[in-house]
């Protein structure tokens, strides 16, 4: 009795080991990303300032401004990284910085909430068609 | 016993994620190289290019959890903008602090013969300046001239003219039926 009372949490302790095992050896290496379609990733400079690269989530802007706002008012351009936005320009007020003030969204302080990308990611538009081919290599943006 | 409800417990939860992954499908299963239906959408924490560590992307909202009260369709995300917005479902601001500006809008179909055996497209002015102002495709990416624009799948595909947005943001072009939607005259040529 008291064997199986010591063997107990011991089995549960190695089912509970081999789970987590498996679950990091599945989420790990198994990380293909399905981020929204859409969803732009911005890593011109965080990578060698130590930071997370940007995600700008495109969807959830759309819903709340129509393209032209940003694309023409604001002079973001149709690309990818094409915009060389550093966090300067954003508390002089351009690009992110026109509504990312505080005033209509949330101020600059809240780093997290967009530099919220997995390191190391390079600059895309998540799930555009040249990045979703089944095929690697030469997977434009 | 116990020992066996645990790595009976394991290997259920090895198995389970690694049949809805796209790595561990059944090799026999249909459409093996096609994302599963389950990621579409899925929350920040679990898109694998936000950071699940960092605090900042529990905050952030779902795409499901959003798009839910949204019309569907078959591909981006899988949401119809369009619909959407003349549905009122969606109000997007035209102007970034006037919430009551709207758009100057131009109901105008240019219908492009295609070459190939596809039907012809429609390009309705219409839907694209509900979302656009002129100047974001005229003059740099159409010129704003009949005949003016050599148009081809090669370069949209590639990103150039349509593909500016479709396939990047607006719907992709494996949705081939939304802009090829008029029926070449097929018995004209004939008699010809």
């Amino acid at each position: 009795m008291s064997v199986r009372r010591w063997a107990r949490p011991k089995a549960l302790k190695a089912g509970l080991f081999a789970t987590l095992l498996c679950a990091a050896l599945i989420i790990l290496p198994g990380s293909k990303a399905w981020a929204e379609y859409g969803d732009v990733l911005i890593n011109n400079y965080s990578d060698d300032a130590d930071m997370r690269p940007v995600v700008f989530p495109h969807w959830f802007h759309r819903v709340r401004f129509r393209c032209k706002v940003c694309h023409g008012d604001l002079g973001f351009e149709f690309k990818a990284g094409g915009n060389e936005i550093n966090m300067l320009k954003i508390i002089d007020g351009e690009y992110c910085g026109a509504c990312h003030n505080g005033n209509i969204a949330w101020g600059v302080e809240n780093c997290e909430l967009c530099h919220s990308g997995k390191p190391g990611t390079e600059t895309q538009v998540h799930g555009s068609t040249l990045k979703s081919l089944v095929t690697p290599g030469n997977q434009g943006q | 016993m116990f020992r066996f409800a645990s790595v009976t417990l394991a290997a259920v939860m090895l198995v389970m994620p690694m049949t809805a992954s796209a790595q561990g499908k059944d090799p026999l299963s249909f459409n093996r190289l096609l994302p599963d239906r389950a990621t579409r959408n899925a929350p920040p924490t679990n898109d694998g290019i936000h950071d699940p560590t960092n605090s900042g992307t529990e905050v952030l909202q779902s795409p499901r959890e959003a798009f839910a009260p949204l019309p569907d369709s078959n591909g981006g995300n899988f949401v119809d903008w369009v619909k959407a917005l003349q549905d009122g479902l969606i109000n997007p601001r035209y102007d970034l602090e006037d919430p009551d500006m709207s758009p100057t809008v131009m109901d105008l179909n240019i219908v492009r013969e295609v070459k190939g055996s596809m039907p012809d497209v429609v390009f309705p002015h219409k839907e694209h300046t509900q979302w656009l102002d002129c100047a974001n495709c005229h003059p740099a990416i159409f010129i704003p001239q009949r005949g003016a624009n050599q148009l081809s799948m090669a370069a949209i595909l590639m990103g150039e003219q349509c593909g500016a947005c479709h396939g990047r943001v607006a719907f992709p072009v494996t949705e081939c039926r939304t802009c090829h939607s008029r029926p070449k005259n097929t018995a004209n040529e004939d008699a010809q």
